[in-house]
């Protein structure tokens, strides 16, 4: 088993850099996933974990022993790609099976291990089959075979999901889960899905544009997110960003006018905050519902209703133009068109400002 | 939508109509060859366009060929040549396409270039070169030296097919063999090649019918007594003043059975491999 951890990793292709230097503590047995939008450098991340990419600068270092230099095959890897990369001519034992048959492990050993592994995965009825007769989920799970056949220390998930469709996609989210709990093997996961994030992850890393936003475990993301790029990925529907301006600090927190009839009061540190300054308010929006209940009101008129069954998701187009979201019981009457108050408590508020960083919060008013 | 459907059926039927045009100018030469082949030597000159009849009908042409006892060592020489360098064509080819399209090194470009340009000058001009060539080394008037033309004009064009298949592998299939550790060698033969054997039947075919059928480089390098292939042999039937029309119709005719038989082979195997990828 293995640690993997980056020491300021670059990556430049010719002049072009498309990591800054990731660093990054990956410990034994956890679960680390990958997210952030596509170009973000996630997967180059990835593929240089495997040696796929040669690293331009910084160390990289697998069970404590630098690797920057060590071909893929002795790193201690297993890789699953996007795309399955099954070999098309080889049946689904073979597909398994060939990597150990070069790795010289013996001939008994290497067919227990397959058959263990389809055991597993539900494939023993399909060995004898060739990829191309086999659906996308079996095409998946042959792919994630082929990498416990060979024992890695750390798997390697590029995108696994995303070429399957939606109720395939949860099935084989909770199989990857309890295959990790069954092997507690260290996980590298990418993926640009923060659903998947979320429901995987011990760790998720954010990236964006070639930087790691945040690390944290999911739910401190959630509720914590340090940046408001962080706050705006992770969460579905995204975050509402309300524009405003500080017009008063004092002990209790700050006063920020967004664009309604009074500032508002909210509980947050000054973090060097003066009046003027201008700021981003962040608001999930299902702490943000119908209705002027809480304290912070803000209006508009009904752009779209979104009738999920448990809930609804009412689409407020702002005098200003922009946009909100809140999330309103499954029953929601908000009709298109109509003038609508939406309100949220200022505990569940998060607050950037104009560099996109976030506020301290003053005290313990966490949404937790 | 009637429309529609009638445009499709004008296209295929004009797409049907010029392939069988081409078709039967394509094959009329051979025809004619073969049904003179058969035929005494009066009704070749007296009606050359007619099947051969019971009164017509003469196999003295064939009994001839097969009575020269060289013609069998014409046969063998022609099949060493087409099938070394067609071996050698095949295994550098697809050795130099992948490590051209696979591996960056310097000069990578540089060779790729030299290779195109193979194709685009005719190696007929370098024949004199060549001829200095072959007998400096010498080997003049022995198998190996067309050997080595051959090898060297199919190169080119193998190169450029075989890369371009290649390079449709997707990068996934060989960053997975990479990383479950396979070696290079390994990763070329077991998973490259099984997969762009369409290709290979392909640059096979096109490979092999100009050697077997080429006159240029038997005569000038290897015209001499026990090494003629069955183009040149076929020649000593051509004389000044008289031609044996039998005995050259049937020495053709039988020159096209053994390629016609590789051809057969190879395309069968192209046609499984692309309907094969046409499923997936």
């Amino acid at each position: 088993m293995a640690d993997v951890s980056l020491r300021n990793i670059k990556k430049a292709y010719g002049k072009v850099e498309v990591l800054h230097g990731i660093s990054l503590d990956v410990k034994d047995g956890e679960f680390v996933v990958f997210v952030g939008p596509s170009g973000c450098g996630k997967s180059t991340a990835l593929r240089i974990i495997a040696g796929l990419e040669e690293i331009t600068a910084g160390e990289l270092h697998i069970g404590g022993k630098l690797v920057n230099q060590v071909p893929p095959a002795e790193r201690g890897i297993a890789m699953v790609f996007q795309s399955y990369a099954l070999y098309p001519h080889m049946s689904v034992y073979k597909n398994m099976a060939f990597g150990l048959k070069f790795a010289k492990t013996d001939k008994a050993e290497a067919d227990k291990r397959v058959r263990q592994a389809a055991e597993i995965l539900q494939l023993t009825p399909y060995l004898e089959r060739k990829p191309r007769d086999l659906s996308g989920g079996q095409r998946q799970r042959v792919a994630i075979g082929r990498a416990i056949v060979r024992e890695p220390s750390v798997f390697l998930f590029d995108e696994p999901l995303s070429n399957l469709d939606a109720a395939l996609r949860i099935n084989t989210r909770i199989e990857i889960a309890k295959l990790h709990r069954q092997l507690r093997a260290t996980t590298i996961y990418v993926t640009h899905d923060q659903v998947e994030a979320m429901t995987l992850a011990t760790k998720i890393v954010v990236m964006n544009q070639g930087r790691v936003e945040q690390v944290g475990a999911p739910l401190e993301l959630y509720h914590h997110p340090q940046n408001q790029f962080v706050a705006g990925f992770i969460g579905s529907p995204k975050m509402n960003f309300v524009k405003g301006t500080v017009t008063a600090v004092d002990a209790m927190g700050l006063s920020v006018e967004f664009g309604e009839a009074k500032p508002m009061a909210i509980p947050f540190g000054d973090g060097g905050a003066k009046p003027g300054q201008s700021v981003t308010l962040g608001i999930r929006p299902e702490h943000l519902g119908e209705g002027a209940r809480h304290a912070m009101v803000l209006t508009g008129t009904v752009d779209a209703v979104e009738h999920l069954g448990e809930a609804s998701y009412v689409h407020v187009r702002r005098d200003d133009g922009t946009m909100l979201t809140a999330r309103s019981p499954g029953d929601s009457r908000a009709e298109v068109g109509a003038r609508i108050s939406v309100s949220t408590d200022v505990a569940h508020l998060h607050l950037f400002d104009a560099e996109g960083k976030a506020f301290p919060r003053h005290s313990k008013a966490d949404a937790a | 939508m009637a429309m529609v459907n009638r445009r499709v059926n004008f296209n295929r039927i004009a797409v049907h109509a010029a392939l069988i045009f081409y078709t039967l100018i394509a094959t009329f030469p051979i025809g004619l060859v073969l049904i003179n082949s058969m035929k005494s030597r009066s009704a070749i000159f007296g009606n050359p366009l007619s099947v051969p009849t019971p009164a017509t009908f003469d196999l003295i042409g064939y009994s001839q060929v097969l009575e020269k006892a060289a013609f069998g060592t014409y046969f063998g020489n022609s099949l060493i040549v087409t099938v070394i360098s067609l071996a050698l064509v095949l295994i550098a080819g697809a050795m130099a396409a992948w490590a051209l399209g696979e591996y960056r090194f310097k000069g990578n470009t540089v060779v790729a270039l030299y290779m195109a340009i193979g194709i685009m000058v005719p190696i007929r001009l370098g024949t004199v070169s060549i001829l200095k060539m072959i007998v400096g080394m010498g080997l003049i008037n022995t198998l190996t030296a067309l050997i080595l033309v051959y090898t060297a004009m199919g190169l080119p064009l193998a190169i450029l097919i075989l890369g371009e298949f290649m390079a449709q592998i997707p990068r996934d299939l060989r960053e997975a063999a990479r990383c479950d550790g396979i070696s290079e060698y390994r990763i070329f033969t077991d998973v490259i090649l099984p997969l762009i054997r369409p290709a290979v039947a392909t640059v096979a075919v096109f490979t092999m019918v100009p050697i077997w059928n080429d006159l240029w480089f038997p005569l000038i390098l290897a015209s001499g007594d026990g090494k003629q292939t069955i183009t040149l042999g076929a020649q000593q039937f051509i004389g000044q003043y008289v031609t044996n029309w039998n005995a050259v119709l049937a020495a053709l005719s039988l020159a096209i059975a053994p390629i016609l038989v590789l051809y057969i082979a190879f395309s069968r195997h192209l046609v499984r491999g692309l309907t094969m990828g046409a499923v997936k």
